[in-house]
């Protein structure tokens, strides 16, 4: 269980986050929708620790990320992250990348952690790429590797952060699958995406961010349905 | 066509003028790229600011001619510290600390080439800053660095001529004594820089076939 508690965050004099709620069970899919500058990917970095919080509390599975006390290597090896840019390490193969972690990280052998990326990249259609350089992939098949790779450390909880944002229109959809398929699976998810069609179909709940503030959060039916905040009405009218 | 007076004993004596220079030289790049690595990366990890005095002492290797720092350093050990050091051992300090000034940059600025992103993505992984800086910023720093190392080590070599100065009989001073000797001056240098020649072209060589082999991934 992700639980977020009055998180507030500033960068200089600009309070991106003005004190988030948000509580994310085992299992469920949460989508971030709004528009740029609302907070919405902030949030996802601060979720695994990447980013400080000035105030409030987030706690994944009863540990507080940004306590001092706690490890974040180590918790970071249950929250899996994607980001827009996919962020190859493009010295190392598709298999490469994907062992890297679990090797190093997690200590596995070399048979072991192969079986586990093969695996993963099977699973998001690379298996035939595994001797290929990141170089040599297009940019959805690159994201799918990036995806493949934060799976194969086995995360508890997955975080997409507008994966599909720097990706031509026709590579959208294979990545877009991708993550359905892993809804479907029943992976913990918060995505923040652009992706309205999508934040329908896969989400159990929908939240509507607008500066900083999480306006509106409701089944994907009621925010796209029937929209109760006048901000969410005014953005969902803008995106169609 | 022409006769010479040189004997199969002075190329002896200038391939071990040859073996003194790659001798030298191996030392200091050496030690001057080890320093350079480490004063690199405390230099990126402190930000500019606070690198300053760091930044400041490297400045002074790198602005001062190498043949002035061999004197300095050669009157400073002896006659201040009093310390009894060969010109050999004096050579290596100060070429290293030459080779680890300009290293320094080309290490801060391979390492700056590696995307903030690409770290992050490592970092979100569970690696420690020292797997993320072992497994992905210094192979990648590596890549954008090399053809200016191979550069500095070239330099380096060739600038190790200065090092007759405190009295090491290196390649350009053995040619010398040789000139004085034979006064063959032309053909002497002709194989001197021969030799300068056979010593850059398999590190020169090698650097492009590294970066041959990189440009693949």
């Amino acid at each position: 269980m992700i639980e977020i508690q009055n998180v507030h965050k500033s960068f200089g004099p600009l309070e991106v986050l003005k004190g988030i709620d948000l509580t994310v069970q085992r299992g469920e899919v949460v989508t971030i929708i709004g528009g740029s500058g609302s907070g919405k990917s902030t949030l996802l970095t601060c979720i695994n620790g990447l980013e400080p919080i000035d105030s409030g509390k987030i706690l994944v599975d009863g540990v507080e990320v940004h306590a001092k006390s706690t490890n974040l290597n180590k918790l970071r090896q249950k929250i899996g992250i994607v980001f827009q840019q996919w962020n190859a390490f493009p010295h190392l193969t598709v298999l490469e990348n994907v062992t890297l972690a679990p090797r190093k990280v997690l200590g596995l052998g070399k048979a072991e952690a192969e079986a586990i990326a093969e695996k993963q990249l099977k699973h998001v259609g690379l298996g035939e790429k595994l001797t290929t350089y990141p170089g040599r992939l297009s940019g959805g098949q690159q994201q799918r590797m990036a995806i493949a790779r934060a799976l194969a450390m086995s995360p508890d909880y997955m975080l997409f952060d507008e994966v599909t944002s720097a990706l031509d229109p026709q590579l959208v959809g294979e990545v877009l699958e991708t993550l359905k398929m892993l809804a479907e699976e029943g992976m913990t998810m918060i995505c923040v995406t652009h992706e309205m069609a999508f934040a329908r179909d896969v989400s159990d709940r929908v939240a509507y961010f607008h500066k900083g503030i999480m306006a509106e959060i409701g089944a994907p039916d009621q925010i796209f349905g029937n929209p109760q905040h006048p901000e969410t009405q005014k953005f969902l009218a803008s995106v169609r | 066509m022409f006769d010479t007076a040189l004997t199969s004993a002075d190329l002896i004596f200038l391939a071990k003028g040859a073996g003194m220079t790659i001798f030298v030289t191996a030392i200091s790049v050496t030690i001057g790229t080890a320093l350079g690595i480490l004063f690199g990366v405390i230099r990126v990890q402190l930000g500019a600011v606070l690198a300053t005095p760091l930044t400041f002492f490297l400045d002074i290797f790198r602005s001062v001619p190498l043949l002035i720092q061999l004197v300095l350093a050669n009157a400073f050990m002896g006659m201040v510290l009093r310390l009894q050091l060969s010109g050999f051992t004096i050579a290596c300090m100060v070429l290293s600390l030459y080779t680890a000034a300009y290293c320094t940059e080309i290490v801060r600025s391979g390492i700056d080439a590696v995307p903030a992103t690409t770290r992050r993505a490592a970092r979100s992984l569970g690696m420690s800053w020292l797997q993320d800086m072992r497994y992905i910023v210094m192979p990648l720093a590596t890549r954008v660095a090399l053809p200016s190392w191979i550069g500095l080590a070239l330099g380096v070599m060739k600038d190790s001529a200065l090092v007759y100065v405190v009295q090491v009989t290196e390649l350009l001073k053995s040619t010398q004594i040789l000139i004085t000797r034979l006064q063959e001056p032309l053909f002497l240098l002709m194989i001197c820089g021969a030799f300068y020649f056979l010593i850059s072209f398999p590190l020169a060589r090698f650097g492009g076939y590294l970066e041959k082999r990189w440009s693949n991934d």
